[in-house]
């Protein structure tokens, strides 16, 4: 076993680079490099994170006695609703496509910028409007609907600013669908000569797979959310019972963009998990194409599967046995990324850097989110588990224990290249363990108690939940911390982190050929050409598996 | 003109074919998602309509055929002019380019005044959802005024999101036609015009699938 070296000491900083061209506040604002408009979302996500969490830590608070004495089910309700909508709208959609896609995509292209760089920054610029209404939403007494926006509660009864809530993830959308929009035109239209179709990174592919769904489902919430909002506003409109109106279809709507949109937030981790395992195990990825193809499955079938939502609203038993066929077999591409991921690292040369232990723990969470989500695409089995806290614990065994875990993962991977420096190695590994036992402490729980028929939603619950849900917060409090160190140790490393060096982790790619942080316009030189695929990884003694 | 070819370059693209196709490709995208977003309306009409026929033929026959038709013929007539004002640019013809953007832009504002006025007679006739709705068909007794409500619903938002869109490209036509006055295009660069006319044209079909959709259900009565 070998280790990879860390930051050799003679590692300089460049003396130029994307971050330290210009320091007015101006020149980050009005900006149209892709990097520092990566950076701009990576601050602003993380602020929503935080709110979000807040949200969270209340809702574990409450629930930690059978009792309702923390808060009332009113504001209860505001507080899983708002923990939903920013988690979902504000921080998981434009997480790593966001940040790390923003920030990559070029450098992994070989191209100077995105294709729409005035586009990128106008999104961002959306996605800060949408924020702004979302807190103005908070601020003026909150949303109560969850972040489902079901009718006609939504429509017709809330008494609560609905109106803004949607409005905002009406905006954020746009911004959404526009950084896909660019992601695919870059990729399209701007690799580098030489850069062929199956030399590109899978993380690229990931991101056009994602930005497929972006551009052809966020469409479709926005016409529905601009219905409901016209609801709301005229007191009249297509979701109203008493004009022969069909909620029903509301939730059609909602999930043919929402369920995809999962994928949105599932398949750039994905992306992420397929660089990471790659480099630390001193291999080409096994099954390439496959990975690759994979991803595009993912985004066209995940495209007819909302029904799965709706088992047990009105939809007809024949249409439930089809959408239940189809969930089944998302779960085919998802396994063979799974089954990739795990030959790759068969004989290869491990080493246990903090990215790669983020790397594991999504691969292992993953798989339990996905299998668990078999019991839910299987219509018997979710009639007993619908609404209840075993959906709650799948989906966050997905999106925490999957996307979150990924956008860690990538953030560790790519911070060096970010900034040019490295973080504590030893504490970093400490937060991943941190992050990992938290995290099932905190869901498992949420698992049995979804089987034993605890239903979700509910701020007060019977006596004998109690001990599984003092677990789940126990565990929620280990999370937080695991999730509050690499905030301190990211920060000093800005300023006091040892310099990185063009490429700390002897990694393939191009965006390692060029110096860490990158100059504005990413390669020094000319375009750079490209001979061989992203993955040309050799480790002595070791099969090949091409 | 005194830029030189390589000036028209944005800075990180090779040259200027690579811009060019980087930017076709992106407005199909996003006419992508303005199909995906007016198909999710469209989605909504089928359900309702094949729930409530009776109603979608009454509430449909009581629109103005007449204006609607007119309406049509001066949209269409719009993407022959917005077609013009894209081959002037190609061809440099400046005044000709002017002109034809100019003929655009009148005709896609004829096409709102007269939507104006449809949308004021239903506001007359209480013919807008909301509480003095109020509807009766002599040709459909049977039709249900709730439903009715339901198709007028539809009518005005899937109509509104047409006008909203058709007030943008008429800004985006203003805006082209300052910088066609200021000679900003030519032979070599006309893309903005072409976009635009993209964009222009993909407005006249959503209206082109609206005109029967709403107008002519069941006209035989």
């Amino acid at each position: 076993m070998s280790t990879v070296a860390i930051a050799p000491e003679s590692a300089l900083m460049p003396k130029r680079h994307y971050a330290n061209v210009r320091h007015s506040v101006a020149s980050w604002l009005l900006t149209t490099d892709h990097k520092r408009i990566a950076i701009l979302y990576l601050v602003s996500i993380t602020l929503f994170f935080a709110v979000g969490g807040f949200f969270a830590m209340m809702v574990r608070l409450e629930l930690l006695t059978p009792k309702g004495d923390l808060l009332d089910g009113d504001t209860y309700n505001k507080m899983f609703t708002l923990h939903g909508i920013i988690m979902i709208f504000f921080f998981l959609i434009p997480s790593i496509p966001a940040v790390l896609g923003n920030f990559l995509i070029p450098l992994m292209v070989g191209a100077k910028d995105l294709a729409f760089p005035k586009i990128n920054l106008f999104s961002w610029y959306l996605y800060i409007i949408a924020g702004v209404v979302a807190v103005t939403a908070l601020v003026k007494g909150g949303v109560d609907t969850g972040w489902t926006f079901y009718t006609p509660y939504s429509s017709t009864y809330a008494k609560t600013e609905v109106f803004l809530a949607v409005s905002a993830a009406f905006v954020a959308g746009f911004s959404s669908i526009l950084t896909g929009l660019n992601f695919i035109v870059t990729i399209h239209k701007m690799r580098a000569p030489g850069l062929t179709w199956f030399r590109l990174p899978l993380f690229v592919w990931a991101h056009y797979a994602t930005s497929l769904i972006q551009i052809l489902g966020t469409p479709i919430i926005a016409i529905t959310l601009v219905l409901v909002a016209v609801e709301r506003i005229w007191g009249k409109g297509i979701f109203d019972p008493s004009l022969g109106g069909d909620p029903v279809l509301f939730q059609h709507m909602f999930w043919f963009y929402s369920h995809p949109a999962v994928y949105i937030m599932i398949l750039p981790g994905m992306g992420v998990i397929s660089e990471v395992i790659t480099c630390f195990s001193r291999k080409r990825i096994f099954g390439y194409e496959f990975i690759a193809f994979s991803s595009l499955a993912i985004a066209i079938v995940g495209f007819l599967v909302w029904g799965h939502h709706m088992f047990v609203s009105t939809q007809s038993t024949y249409a439930g046995m089809v959408f239940s066929f189809l969930s089944f077999l998302v779960a085919v591409p998802s396994a063979i990324k799974v089954f990739n991921w795990t030959a790759t690292l068969y004989k290869g040369e491990i080493t246990f850097e903090a990215p790669m232990l983020y790397a594991f723990g999504f691969i292992g969470l993953f798989t339990i989110g996905g299998l668990t989500g078999l019991f839910l695409a299987a219509m018997a089995t979710d009639i007993h588990f619908h609404d209840t806290y075993f959906v709650v614990a799948h989906f966050h065994y997905v999106m925490v224990g999957g996307m979150v875990m990924g956008f860690l993962c990538g953030i560790h991977y790519w911070w060096p290249k970010m900034t040019g420096r490295m973080y504590p190695p030893l504490l970093a590994s400490i937060a991943a363990a941190l992050v990992f036992v938290g995290f099932n402490c905190t869901f498992f729980p949420q698992f049995v108690l979804g089987y034993l028929g605890m239903p979700r939603r509910y701020h007060e619950y019977a006596q004998e939940f109690q001990v599984l849900n003092v677990m789940s917060t126990a565990g929620a409090s280990i999370l937080g911390l695991g999730y509050f160190i690499p905030g301190v140790y990211f920060i000093w490393s800005l300023f006091w982190g040892p310099v990185a060096g063009p490429n700390p982790w002897h990694a393939k790619g191009l965006e390692w050929q060029t110096t860490s942080p990158p100059p504005t316009f990413n390669f020094e030189e000319d375009r750079p050409i490209v001979v061989e695929e992203a993955y040309a990884y050799s480790i002595e003694g070791a099969e090949s598996v091409s | 003109m005194s830029h030189s070819s390589d000036s028209l370059v944005a800075h990180h693209f090779e040259d200027i074919e690579q811009q060019n196709e980087s930017a076709v490709l992106g407005m199909w995208l996003f006419l992508a998602q303005e199909i995906m977003f007016f198909g999710g309306l469209f989605a909504v009409y089928l359900v309702y309509r094949y729930k409530y026929p009776e109603a979608w033929a009454a509430g449909s026959t009581d629109l103005d055929i007449v204006l609607g038709t007119v309406n049509t013929v001066v949209l269409l007539v719009s993407s022959l002019t917005m077609a013009m004002a894209v081959w002037s640019a190609q061809t440099g013809r400046q005044k000709g380019l002017v002109r034809y953007l100019l003929a655009t832009l009148v005709l896609g504002s004829t096409f709102l005044v007269i939507k104006a006025f449809e949308y004021y007679a239903k506001f007359v006739h209480h013919h807008v959802p909301g509480a003095s709705f109020s509807f009766h068909s002599e040709h459909f007794p049977n039709a249900d005024e709730g439903h009715v409500q339901l198709f007028y619903c539809l009518y005005f938002i899937m109509t509104g999101m047409h006008a909203l869109h058709m007030v943008i490209g008429a800004g985006l036509l203003i805006w082209l036609i300052t910088l066609a006055l200021k000679g900003k295009f030519g032979p070599d660069r006309f893309m903005k015009v072409e976009l635009t006319g993209f964009y222009w044209h993909f407005v006249d079909i959503v209206w082109v699938f609206l005109f029967p959709l709403l107008y002519l259900i069941n006209r035989h009565h």
